[in-house]
């Protein structure tokens, strides 16, 4: 009896038919992941409301009309919002417990996600370039505030997706691991939602 | 404490658990199509703010409203899965928007 209790719980506490050992039957590691996303809307709703606040309060020649790259900017978002397909096609392919497709489809989420950050750091070169330092106006410190917290989460987000991808490559055994992909998979579109917001409510909304 | 160890009593949530509903792979990649002729849309607005006066914002924010759900509630499959997950999510996000839209009218944002 006590043996077959113990084959049928996996290592993420849930047996063969995605029941979860917990109170409430859920995944006690989903519902803290939602819990902190929930609580990450705070965090980015204050600098999306200190930038729109302070977004007027700059010089002449240096506001957003003038260093916004619009074309260059589209190109990083349609990035990040492909990437929010791929993630989701690694998790499907997880819970199929197709080892190789999702180690294939993290990668590529990796890789988009690290080509919109080299995107973010040649746009934030370029401005301080024009003269748009940290400290110049309030305008800038909460554009990159704003844009650098957003651009630390991607950056967070690469490196668990190749952590993931780490794990699967040394545990190929072909056990259950949809609930890590998918607990990624939450933080990695988290970070494409918060970019939804930006892109319009920063670039394509004049000041 | 056996909180974490006790087979779970609440089946009906277990069940939604387990059972979520899901899409094929070519489901999402038609809604990643359709975000991003949303994107593509929102741009072409950006060139064209006269054509579309003061429905301009009204519109962009109603097209950005669309793409953040359509992600929330099939990409990170909260319309197929159970509702406390929603409620923890929703929570802290309307908590946000409450938060930050008395918050900017406290700064006279909207007065302009």
């Amino acid at each position: 009896m006590a043996d077959t209790a113990v084959h049928a719980a996996t290592d993420h506490g849930h047996d063969d038919h995605g029941t979860h050992h917990t109170t409430t039957g859920l995944s006690n590691n989903k519902l803290a992941m939602w819990l902190f996303l929930g609580s990450e809307c705070l965090l980015f709703g204050g600098l999306i409301s200190t930038y729109m606040l302070y977004r007027g309060r700059h010089s002449e020649n240096l506001g957003p009309d003038q260093l916004w790259d619009i074309p260059f900017t589209s190109a990083s978002s349609f990035v990040l919002l492909m990437s929010s397909l791929t993630m989701v096609l690694a998790v499907t392919a997880a819970k199929r417990r197709d080892d190789r497709n999702t180690s294939l489809w993290l990668t590529v989420t990796a890789m988009l996600g690290a080509l919109f950050v080299a995107g973010q750091i040649y746009e934030f070169t370029v401005f301080y370039r024009e003269g748009l330092g940290f400290t110049t106006s309030l305008f800038s410190s909460s554009f990159y505030t704003l844009t650098g917290f957003h651009g630390v989460h991607v950056t967070v987000g690469v490196i668990m997706l190749l952590s993931v991808v780490g794990i699967l490559m040394k545990r190929r055994t072909g056990e259950d691991k949809s609930e890590l992909v998918e607990m990624v998979g939450l933080y990695w579109h988290f970070v494409d939602i918060v970019w939804i917001l930006i892109f319009t409510l920063v670039y394509l909304i004049p000041a | 404490m056996a909180t974490d160890t006790q087979p779970a009593t609440h089946s009906d949530a277990a069940h939604d658990d387990a059972h979520e509903e899901h899409w094929s792979d070519l489901s999402y990649i038609k809604l990643a199509i359709a975000l991003a002729l949303v994107t593509a849309l929102e741009i072409a607005m950006s060139y064209t703010i006269g054509f579309w006066g003061p429905l301009f914002i009204p519109v962009l924010l109603l097209l950005m409203v669309v793409k953040f759900m359509a992600v929330v509630l099939f990409f990170m499959h909260l319309k197929f899965d159970n509702r406390l997950f929603s409620i923890m999510f929703y929570m802290g996000l309307i908590l946000a928007i409450v938060v930050y839209f008395i918050a900017l009218l406290t700064f006279r944002f909207f007065d302009a």
